[in-house]
């Protein structure tokens, strides 16, 4: 067990004794790739995928079944059609989810431009899915062919909802949470209640940047949202999206990446603020790195930063945060400094496990 | 064909080898059939050369993929090394 690390040149498998206190990094694979995501299956515990580019080749996905001992690029990758009407062309697979516990081949991948894609044998070969990439609305939603965020506009938190295949969540940023219950043939926009401070408008129904969404597996009516505008959770049926950051401090604020869940209890996300004034720096709120954890659903929250640093300048993507399930739970975070920090007490006390690492992208247990 | 180093992967770490084709279009798809997934790291999916893909015919180069090739062309792919 351990973690797979995505950096800017490479993937590393760094792997964990049974008490998670010895540490051990291995060699790294694909040295010199851009690994935006990579992911294990958690229906078998043994796949895992890479989604893959380099700044001068096309995006690909490869897998592994072997903890990267051999790798085998998918013999279709995700792509838009081609001679498409709108003549859309991938850059990169930005992120990649694990599909539906009952469907074991399925995966679903997204992309830039804000493309989403599927796999039904287990990312070897991709299709698109047309009832999001060619929906009436898709141009406007996903504001094309603007591309409004510093590295392009993404697709990301693909979310399978656990009771129904076909009820599916996903993120754009920028351009909303959308939401289909018909296995991906239509979508509705999932926005109400959530801020978008850069249009006239603030609470327009598309439009806002969900940074990273998630499900509460044991809970599936509960979401939260890490927004550029601010941290929210949604309890359905209800479609309102409540913005529990106005319970963080003010100095800290409630901008950020990531946001990961409690495995076992709904009421419990960790977040890791960044600071979002001026001309949004991104890194920790006066250079003092911090999570935040809520217990009560957001109600309220509490700083962790018992051995982080006092002082430093780095941001945590929004793949770079996550959990294991074990008991207490394991948090842990990439940083862009390329380091790697964990807890094993749910947060209470931190050390870095992981350091001299490329620009991290993500952080997935497996 | 000469094979930039980022691409040797595909072509079990052969620098040159061998493709047929009239054009470079039919060049690379040959090419792709050889060395599967070799093509779609070069050429995206509207059949566009990605930006930073070079290809010379002879001394001469192209980045339009109906440009003619003739039997004895020596056809090179490079690339600006993007990224840093």
């Amino acid at each position: 067990m351990g973690l797979i690390i995505g950096t800017r040149k490479g993937v590393f498998f760094l792997d964990a004794d049974a008490s998670r206190s010895t540490w051990t990094l291995g060699e790294p694979h694909f040295l010199g790739h851009i690994a935006q995501h990579v992911m294990v299956d958690p229906r078998n515990g043994t796949r895992v995928l890479a989604a893959m580019r380099t700044g001068h080749l096309g995006p690909t996905v490869f897998f592994s079944d072997d903890r990267g001992a051999t790798w085998h690029e998918a013999s279709r990758p995700p792509a838009f059609h081609s001679a498409e009407r709108l003549a859309r062309s991938l850059t990169a697979v930005f992120w990649l989810t694990p599909g539906h516990a009952s469907e074991p081949g399925v995966w679903f991948a997204g992309g830039s431009p804000q493309g989403l894609f599927t796999s039904a044998d287990g990312g070897d070969t991709w299709a698109p899915v047309d009832g999001w990439n060619d929906h009436p609305n898709w141009e406007t939603w996903a504001e094309w062919p603007e591309q409004n965020t510093p590295d392009g506009s993404m697709l990301h938190s693909v979310i399978v909802d656990p009771r129904d295949p076909a009820h599916m969540y996903l993120g754009l940023s920028s351009g909303g949470v959308f939401e289909t219950t018909d296995r991906g043939t239509d979508w509705q926009p999932l926005n109400a209640g959530s801020e978008a401070t850069f249009f006239p408008d603030p609470y327009p129904e598309f439009g806002q940047d969900p940074h990273c969404v998630r499900l509460h597996p044991l809970q599936p009516d509960r979401l939260y949202q890490q927004n550029h505008c601010g941290i929210y959770r949604m309890d359905r049926p209800e479609g309102r999206w409540q913005r529990i950051g106005l319970a963080m401090p003010t100095e800290i604020g409630d901008i950020g990446f990531p946001i990961e869940l409690h495995p076992r209890d709904p009421d419990t996300a960790w977040v890791f603020p960044m600071d979002g004034t001026d001309v949004w720096p991104r890194t920790s709120p006066d250079g003092r790195p911090a999570v935040y954890v809520t217990r009560d659903a957001g109600g309220s929250w509490r700083r962790l930063d018992n051995g982080l640093p006092e002082r430093a300048w780095f941001t945590v993507k929004r793949q770079a945060m996550t959990v294991d399930d074990g008991g207490p739970v394991g948090v842990y975070f990439g940083t862009t400094s390329g380091e790697v920090w964990a807890s094993t007490d749910e947060g209470d006390s931190w050390r870095c496990i992981a350091q001299h690492l490329p620009e991290i992208y993500s952080v997935e247990w497996a | 064909m000469r094979i930039p180093t980022p691409l040797r992967s595909y072509t079990n770490g052969e620098p040159v080898v061998q493709a047929t084709g009239g054009t470079v279009d039919e060049l690379l798809r040959d090419l792709d059939r050889r060395y599967p997934g070799i093509r779609f790291r070069m050429v995206d999916e509207q059949g566009q050369l990605r930006t930073h893909m070079k290809v010379f015919v002879g001394d001469e180069m192209t980045r339009d993929l109906t440009s003619a090739v003739d039997p004895a062309s020596e056809v090179t792919l490079m690339q600006a090394l993007s990224g840093g």
